[in-house]
């Protein structure tokens, strides 16, 4: 492989390779006839990010003809190429990247101002192909909007926020914070924010629908988004089924592909949240409401003892939900789950991220064929499956 | 029990958002005291707070287009809240630019202070945040706890230099040690000193001018002193160093009473706000 970025681009490479470092630790390259892929995945398989640019992102562009060729290496030094992203708009004129097959050796030379060269070589692997399988174009919701749009809704959420929850019904869009089931919850803060579809370049909603992910992988999507001032687009379903942010334009095209919390940890977090909060967005005009009747809340005192009153809401919700279990039978599911948490630390996050790639977004096998690694489930196993073979 | 309020002007928005962001730099949790005119940041000198105690006083009206109130009980129609400063402005950190905000007590999964901001956007709708803060509702009983700490008997009453100043002189002397002595006369003059085996340090102000506390009895024992006597007392440097750090309030007044070897009581005025804050002598 052979290529030159000239100009502007240089730093559209330089804001995605700092997007993909947001995801995991190792960069997946690959070039294609279709132009360079650029990869990344996190350690526990519950985000994934691919960049492509295409030949024309390029001033010059040569893909190694005959067999596929892959590598991946530590994205920590690729950074290093691009690490000032002000100077390099300053004085990078061109970057020439060149792979060397033969003595394992990925050069970029970062050609500066004054004849100035600068040559990094870096040594990679070998690797398998990094593919997640998704459809972004079979969910039934999708959202189009500015980066600036989501970069101030963000802004809302504490730094130290890991996941937020985005919840979409009739004309209009929520973001929460997602808290976890935490002793310390009652103190944490709740913050929500609620945006009209108005606000959204495009805004199509098939399902009444709330998801929860991480927003770090948003975060760094919204640095590259931001910079390019490409608009984003949310394609999501169901919770549990992946959600995936991408960014188009002629000449790249990015996909972050993003777990979200399956539903039944979503309706154990919502039970600790306030029901109708959890259950029914709050109605639209709230804010505009000046009745003070309306919404001052008489509090006594003695109420406050106690802690809420949990099972009510619960049956409700379940109810509610279309779950095969009766709400029983889930009771004993959710309790035996929390059982095995405990026992078993090894797991990693005690997070109920279903694994992106694996089965969980083609129901069709025979697409999956080529997938090396088809049904398995990366990060803590639905237990389910655990429990209902488990229990007699 | 039920309070609301609305802010709608800009200007005051900025300004209670800067007091809020006073008060998170001095304390971890508070007591928020909601009366029908008046607004209370409250810390009890307890010792896991080091000693110090904090009574910042706001005019409603100055700062609220809507204020409504019902305390507990008639005979006691005020709400009493422990509150993390920390959360309430980061709440209004992201709301500044909007176009109302609201506050009001709710009952969520606790009790909340709830925010809720109109943002301005580009279409007709627009766009509306809320924060959830919890507080805790402090009963009735334990109220007697967060009254208006008694203007001390000091000794020495004095206009302090510009905090700024003070700040920079503070900082530098809290890398050579933990205590700071601070001294003044009621002839206009301050110093500050730090002492440690190697090296000893005074900066001296002068001129800075008494305050004349007019005839109501707590300056007993500063009348009959001699003008160029120094009444001294020696604080931690941390909690002096907070105070002048955090302050956002730009004061039109600021002052210090000292007694001698007992405390010194820091106020700072600011048209409708009020702070005072108490650091007590370390032996």
């Amino acid at each position: 492989m052979n290529c030159v970025v000239t100009g502007g681009n240089v730093k559209v490479l330089a804001k995605a390779i700092h997007s993909l470092s947001r995801i995991g630790d190792e960069l997946y390259l690959e070039p294609q006839e279709g132009g360079l892929a650029l990869r990344s995945v996190n350690s526990s398989r519950s985000a994934y990010a691919c960049f492509l640019f295409s030949p024309l992102f390029f001033s010059r562009y040569t893909s190694p003809c005959g067999q596929a060729f892959r590598c991946k290496m530590s994205i920590k030094c690729v950074q290093a190429v691009f690490r000032s992203l002000s100077s390099l708009e300053k004085t990078v004129e061109k970057c020439h990247i060149e792979l060397d097959g033969d003595k394992s050796r990925l050069t970029f030379t970062l050609h500066c101002k004054h004849g100035l060269l600068k040559t990094h070589n870096l040594s990679f692997q070998d690797s398998e192909s990094l593919l997640a399988v998704f459809d972004k174009d079979s969910c039934s919701n999708v959202l189009r909007a500015q980066p600036r749009l989501l970069v101030d809704t963000v802004l809302h959420f504490p730094p130290a926020l890991e996941e937020v929850t985005l919840s979409v019904s009739g004309e209009r869009v929520w973001f929460r914070n997602h808290l976890e089931d935490e002793p310390e919850q009652s103190k944490a803060m709740l913050t929500e924010l609620c945006l009209s579809s108005d606000e959204f370049d495009h805004f199509a909603i098939g399902a009444q629908s709330s998801i929860t992910f991480c927003l770090k992988e948003l975060r760094g999507l919204l640095v590259f988004a931001e910079s390019t001032g490409l608009p984003i687009s949310v394609h999501f379903d169901q919770p549990g089924s992946p959600v995936v942010l991408s960014v188009t334009d002629s000449v790249l095209e990015v996909n972050f592909v993003l777990a979200t919390l399956s539903d039944d940890s979503n309706l154990r977090n919502h039970n600790n949240n306030s029901t109708k909060r959890a259950q029914s967005p709050p109605p639209p005009d709230d804010f505009m409401n000046d009745d003070i009747d309306s919404y001052l809340i008489a509090m006594e005192t003695s109420d406050l003892a106690g802690p809420p009153d949990a099972v009510a809401p619960r049956q409700q919700t379940s109810s509610r939900t279309p779950t095969t279990q009766p709400p029983v039978a889930d009771h004993r599911r959710e309790s035996e789950e929390e059982e095995e948490e405990e026992e078993d630390t090894e797991r990693p996050p005690n997070k109920k991220f279903r694994s992106l790639f694996f089965g969980s977004v083609c129901p069709n096998d025979s697409q999956l064929t080529n997938q090396t690694m088809k049904s398995q489930e990366v990060l803590a196993s639905d237990s389910e499956d655990d429990t209902q073979s488990g229990c007699p | 029990m039920k309070f609301r309020a609305k802010i709608i002007d800009v200007g005051c928005l900025n300004h209670f958002t800067r007091v809020v962001n006073t008060i998170s730099k001095l304390t971890k949790t508070c007591i928020l005291r909601l009366t029908p005119d008046n607004l209370y940041f409250v810390l009890s000198g307890k010792i896991s707070s080091g000693g110090v105690s904090m009574w910042c006083e706001l005019s409603q009206a100055n700062f609220f287009d809507e204020y409504q109130l019902e305390g507990v009980a008639p005979d006691a129609n005020e709400i009493c809240l422990e509150v993390t400063p920390e959360n309430l402005s980061r709440a209004l950190r992201t709301v500044q630019n909007a176009k109302c905000v609201k506050i009001k007590l709710t009952k969520k999964h606790c009790p909340c202070l709830t925010f809720a901001a109109e943002l301005p956007t580009l279409s007709s709708i627009s766009r509306v945040v809320t924060h959830d803060i919890p507080v805790d509702v402090i009963p009735r009983r334990l109220w007697q706890d967060f009254k208006e700490p008694k203007m001390p008997d000091f000794d020495v009453g004095i206009y302090l230099p510009p905090l700024k100043t003070m700040k920079n002189v503070v900082d530098r002397m809290k890398n050579l040690s933990n205590f700071l002595v601070m001294e003044a006369n009621l002839n206009g003059e301050m110093n500050l000193k730090i002492e440690t085996d190697l090296v000893s340090v005074t900066t001296h102000f002068k001129d800075l001018g008494n305050p004349p506390w007019g005839g109501d009895g707590s300056q007993g024992r500063s009348q009959s002193r001699d003008p160029e006597l120094m009444a001294h007392t020696r604080v931690d440097i941390r909690k002096l160093q907070q105070f002048l750090m955090g302050q956002q309030v730009n004061p039109s007044k600021a002052m210090c009473n000292i007694v001698h070897k007992r405390i010194i009581h820091l106020i700072l005025l600011h048209e409708d706000v009020s702070l005072q804050y108490f650091i007590p002598a370390v032996a």
